[in-house]
């Protein structure tokens, strides 16, 4: 009988894992008495593939901007940099808007790590939990008084982009042939009304708005904040994406 | 704004959002209903992630230099300028001389 190979430390592994130009570890064998050889590097070739699918999957709208190569080179560095801390392979890729940041090839791409943070907020909302919308007669049967120191209870899925980069316009451009992205600051609402993820466009002023809301401030308080920071905020339009996203669970009203 | 007019002016934005909101309900309500347990077709389609469908993994890892090949995105019709600096910024992608781990 064959010595049994000496075990393989798991950094050792996991090192070799990571580096395409690795040699095949010392002691690894192939169950037959025998070195694992070519068998290793199928294995660390399937883990590359594997977590550049999963790259690919996961960032859509990446991948519509960049192109399917573009966004697999960028993969390949990520991959070995980043590799998944948890076996849930749906969470992939939470590293990659911080690793864009310094990803010096598309740096001049500034807008880029935003658009991995909507499709990770897009990929969160999918999987958060279930909640049934507040029905709006209860909202509709209040008197003026209990609407303006109700607290609005937000959805699970509810998420919220603050980005100073016409965000909204690249996501339309991406997904559905918009015009050519116009410069300026856009707050995107990201809520879920039926079974997937939408994305909305906020007014002025609606991301401080619902910021306030989320901290469990009253409507008129939430009202104020989003008035110091534009002069006229649409409430009605705001409320009306709140309503149309199935974004209110719940209302907390006044004693 | 006195405490009577904030309190009325919230009071007509829920007003206005949920009669906007009612009218609108029921063509939504078809519309899901279309659709019901199934996610609409195109931009969704990849919704649940990675990890959700069971992709083979018998392909190769390629990583060659693939910066010539970004003309399929659409990067190039972005042209944004920068906010700090003011420099104008081109969205386009060009291929670039960079290291990339090369497959062994």
């Amino acid at each position: 009988m064959n010595p049994r190979p000496s075990p393989v430390a798991q950094a050792t592994f996991r090192e070799a894992l990571l580096r395409p130009d690795a040699a095949v570890p010392e002691g690894l064998g192939d169950g037959h008495g025998g070195p694992a050889g070519r068998r290793f590097a199928v294995y660390r070739n399937n883990v590359a593939v594997g977590l550049t699918d999963a790259v690919l999957e996961g960032f859509p709208t990446l991948r519509a901007l960049l192109g399917e190569e573009a966004l697999r080179a960028i993969a390949a560095p990520f991959l070995r940099a980043h590799p998944p801390s948890s076996p849930l392979m749906f969470r992939y890729g939470a590293a990659l808007p911080a690793f864009l940041d310094d990803f010096a090839p598309l740096a001049h791409l500034e807008y880029l790590p935003d658009v991995a943070r909507l499709d990770l907020a897009l990929r969160a909302a999918y999987h958060a939990a279930d909640a049934t919308p507040l029905d709006p007669a209860r909202l509709s049967e209040l008197p003026p008084e209990a609407l303006a120191g109700a607290r609005l209870t937000l959805a699970p899925a509810l998420r919220l982009l603050r980005s100073p980069w016409p965000l909204y316009q690249i996501w339309q451009l991406a997904h559905h042939d918009g015009p050519p992205p116009q410069a300026r600051a856009e707050d995107l609402l990201i809520a879920r009304p039926a079974f997937d993820p939408q994305v909305y466009l906020l007014p002025p002023g609606g991301a401080v708005f619902l910021q306030a809301l989320a901290r469990g401030a009253p409507t008129a308080e939430a009202a104020e904040a989003a008035s110091a920071e534009t002069p006229t905020p649409d409430l009605s339009a705001i409320l009306g994406l709140l309503l149309q996203g199935g974004a209110l669970t719940d209302m907390e009203l006044p004693r | 704004m006195s405490t009577i007019l904030k309190t009325a002016a919230i009071a007509g934005a829920f007003a206005t959002a949920l009669a906007a909101h009612a009218t609108s309900a029921s063509a939504d309500e078809m519309a899901q209903e279309k659709c019901f347990g199934v996610s609409l077709a195109g931009e969704n389609d990849c919704a649940a992630g990675p990890g959700t469908t069971c992709a083979g993994t018998s392909k190769v890892d390629y990583q060659g230099n693939a910066w010539t090949l970004v003309d399929a995105g659409k990067c190039a019709m972005i042209e944004l300028p920068a906010m700090a600096d003011g420099t104008a910024r081109m969205g386009s992608l060009e291929p670039l001389e960079r290291d990339l781990p090369m497959d062994s």
